[in-house]
């Protein structure tokens, strides 16, 4: 087990009750741990929520906030990966002024090699969504940035494991 | 009480009966056997009042002076019954107010529901008045906590805040119900909660884990025993008796597992920690084998981590899976509840006896006895000690009662010198260290179980800070023995003062009032002890009392409390002076 702080992401599965982001989000802010990113969203289980959260820190100290997390009665099961042990992505949306799509024929070219995608053209603006790893997304900030953002916003990581998770197992044997 | 029955649906046997959110509250109390309730009326929770009022035959509504006495002596009836304590408040202040013990009741595990009112649900939000967001502010310090503003959803709500508060690990709950829900009408229904598909209350106990811990039982030369409040809460007093006997360990306790075996037993070797014995705190770190029992490694407990029984190797048996490797890392950790583990393991654990080993302990009590507990038991000096005065309860008590201390100096001399022959006997706020707790605890303690003798021990500093509830003594005629221990200071912080920041008595000198008399003004007898020799018949007299009985004793100024484990150093350099 490594001592040195790594990314880890921390899927939670929970029941979709009020209160409880907040109740997760404590147990990370009373260990004075920053959280990187955070995404909530329904899970492959209707009825049940997933948290995906991403943070930089021990893998020591991440047994301990899973064991934390876990402990939460509304909570039914939280895991934590490496880096290599899930897929993840992440998306995020580029306003721009609709001119320079004329008058920067370079925009073209790299909406096209970054694999971004025009989402919306308008007489006054146009948008760019991309989805793929933080470094991708980067990148394709610092190209476009040149050029003038009017807006820029990115998601929180969403992630699946390459490993099996199992929920359903278990809610199934909560049933019997 | 004015309510019509009705059948629900034709294919349904089941009666429910339509009524108010207010009064279902009620019914759910009743239904969870809950037969006393400390709290405080306001605004948004009038409603369940009304319903109080209406079901006092059934029900007792304890009226504290404040909203923390109320949680506090919620908190002294769970701990001496090991059933849920039950405190109602209203919104805003009064339900703030509660924070405290609540805090208290997670830190200790302690069960406990609290209900608060809230302001109506079209308000929520709007800053209305004694609107206070009380759901998001106890959120870090429940176990559960849930807002309510449909009256159908009382009754599955109140279930499962009962059973969370009681099952597996306790701890408290916070039901938040609005207004509207209070008025609102609905056919009422009660159904126990039986278990949540996201909670286990107890998680599985492996038959490996059992087995390797028995191995490493069996092989050890120089076992050492640390148990805590788990085999109270899970009633596993006898099972740990069968355990530690049959394997002959010698056992020590943390502050919150005082009393789950008798202090005379022979394999009791006292408490560990910053100013618990000597003996257990040093072999600690001599050990070979530490079996921790129902504990959490607190950093009280420990000390220094870094140099703490690194030598050993260590079993947890722990209820609570993210307390495994908290604080120490476990070589075998047995999850389960503590009672089912050690009858499981019983079976598998040989028959020893350890004499050698015992020989330390017994030889480091020596020591301790000659340099720290005879003089505070048996002072010679001219000032009273505080331990004398435990002494004297003691002989006079024939340790039989339950005590209840606050959070200082007196609550270490009472901790380590209280003598108890029956669990669920000391009472004290361990892991919050709340000022406070003691004598409000003490009412609720005495109510649970008004056959018991109970007393109150408190500092002139914590007993300052709840003294309103001799109010609640007074009105309920709660027979508490209130023991104030007078050293006109702050007197842990004084000594922390002296021994590490060079005297520097920085508003820790208290200048009291006449506590004689405020007792007296709340009717109760009370009596002021400043020599030696009066204290023997003034316990006397106070034990002797069938009513409520506050007693103060002057003792000495600058009295330390030793042994004790300065801040970061290891359990083994614990100081005798």
């Amino acid at each position: 087990m490594s001592a040195d702080k790594q990314l880890f992401t921390v899927s939670v599965y929970t029941e979709n009750n009020i209160g409880l982001l907040n109740r997760i989000s404590a147990i990370f802010q009373r260990r004075h741990i920053n959280i990187e990113s955070l995404n909530t969203s329904p899970s492959e289980i209707e009825s049940v929520s997933r948290f995906t959260i991403v943070v930089n820190m021990t893998e020591e100290n991440i047994k301990k906030i899973i064991g934390q997390i876990e402990k939460q009665v509304e909570v039914i099961k939280a895991y934590y990966h490496t880096e290599e042990e899930i897929i993840y992505q992440e998306s995020c949306i580029f306003k721009m002024k609709s001119g320079l799509l004329f008058d920067e024929r370079q925009i073209q070219n790299i909406i096209k090699e970054s694999n971004a995608r025009i989402v919306t053209v308008n007489r006054d603006f146009f948008v760019i969504e991309k989805s793929g790893r933080k470094e991708e997304l980067e990148l394709l900030y610092r190209e476009l940035s040149v050029f003038g953002i009017m807006q820029f916003t990115r998601s929180g990581r969403i992630a699946v494991s390459k490993e099996e998770m199992k929920i359903s197992t278990m809610l199934e044997a909560f049933q019997d | 009480m004015d309510t019509k029955t009705i059948k629900k649906e034709a294919k349904s046997n089941e009666t429910t009966q339509r009524i108010s959110g207010s009064e279902a509250v009620v019914r759910c109390l009743l239904e969870e056997g809950v037969k006393v309730l400390y709290g405080y009326p306001g605004g948004a929770i009038m409603p369940v009042y009304d319903e109080l009022y209406k079901y006092q035959g059934k029900i007792h509504h304890v009226l504290a002076r404040h909203e923390q006495g109320a949680t506090h002596a919620a908190q002294g009836y769970a701990r001496i019954s090991g059933e849920v304590g039950v405190a109602i408040a209203t919104s805003g202040p009064g339900a703030t107010n509660l924070i405290t013990g609540i805090a208290d009741a997670q830190i200790d595990s302690t069960p406990m529901v609290c209900i608060t009112g809230q302001v109506g649900s079209h308000l929520l939000g709007s800053d209305a008045f004694q609107e206070t967001d009380i759901v998001g502010i106890s959120t870090p310090v429940t176990k559960w906590n849930c807002q309510v503003t449909k009256a159908s959803d009382i009754p599955a709500v109140l279930a499962k805040a009962f059973y969370i508060a009681k099952s597996g690990r306790p701890g408290p709950v916070l039901v938040d119900i609005t207004k509207d829900a209070q008025f609102e009408e609905f056919d009422f229904n009660y159904k126990k909660c039986t278990g949540i598909r996201s909670y286990t209350a107890v998680p599985k106990t492996e038959k490996a884990s059992v087995e390797a811990a028995a191995k490493l039982i069996n092989a050890a030369k120089k076992p050492l025993v640390v148990w805590g409040q788990g085999v109270i809460l899970s009633e596993a007093e006898e099972a740990f008796k069968a355990v530690i006997e049959k394997a002959g360990i010698p056992s020590a306790w943390t502050i919150l597992g005082a009393s789950a075996i008798p202090t005379s037993h022979p394999l009791n070797v006292g408490m560990v920690g910053m100013h618990g014995n000597y003996a257990p705190n040093v072999l600690t770190n001599e050990c070979d084998l530490l079996i921790a029992v129902g504990m959490r490694f607190d950093d009280r407990v420990t000390g220094n981590l870094a140099t703490y029984a690194k030598q050993a190797k260590v079993i947890h048996f722990e209820i609570d899976p993210a307390e495994i490797n908290k604080n120490v890392k476990a070589d075998v950790a047995v999850l389960g509840d503590a009672k089912a583990s050690l009858e499981t393991i019983l079976p598998l654990i040989n028959e020893n006896s350890h004499t050698e080993w015992h020989q330390k302990f017994k030889d480091l009590y020596a020591i301790e006895y000659e340099k720290v507990i005879k003089n505070d038991l048996y002072p010679t000096k001219e000032g009273l000690t505080m331990g004398e005065v435990l002494n004297q309860i003691n002989i006079q008590s024939k340790g039989e009662a339950a005590i209840v201390s606050d959070v200082g100096q007196h609550q270490m001399i009472a901790c380590r010198y209280a003598e108890f022959n029956q669990t669920k006997s000391n009472i004290t706020s361990g892991g919050l260290g709340t000022m406070g707790f003691g004598l409000p605890a003490a009412i609720g303690a005495k109510m649970a179980k008004p056959e018991r003798e109970v007393v109150s021990i408190s500092g002139d500093g914590g007993y300052q800070m709840t003294i309103q509830e001799l109010g609640t003594i007074f009105q309920q005629k709660a027979a508490v023995k209130v023991v104030v221990l007078n050293n006109d200071f702050l007197g842990m912080v004084r000594q922390w003062q002296q021994l590490f920041f060079d005297k520097r008595y920085a508003s820790t000198e208290m200048v009291n009032p006449n506590f004689v008399a405020i007792a007296e003004g709340y009717y109760i007898r009370a009596r002021k002890v400043t020599t030696r020799e009066e204290l023997v018949e003034a316990v006397a007299e106070m034990m002797a009392s069938k009513e409520a009985y506050f007693l103060e004793v002057c003792v000495e100024k600058e009295d330390n409390v030793f042994p004790m484990i300065p801040t970061g150093a290891s359990v083994s350099d614990i100081r005798l002076e």
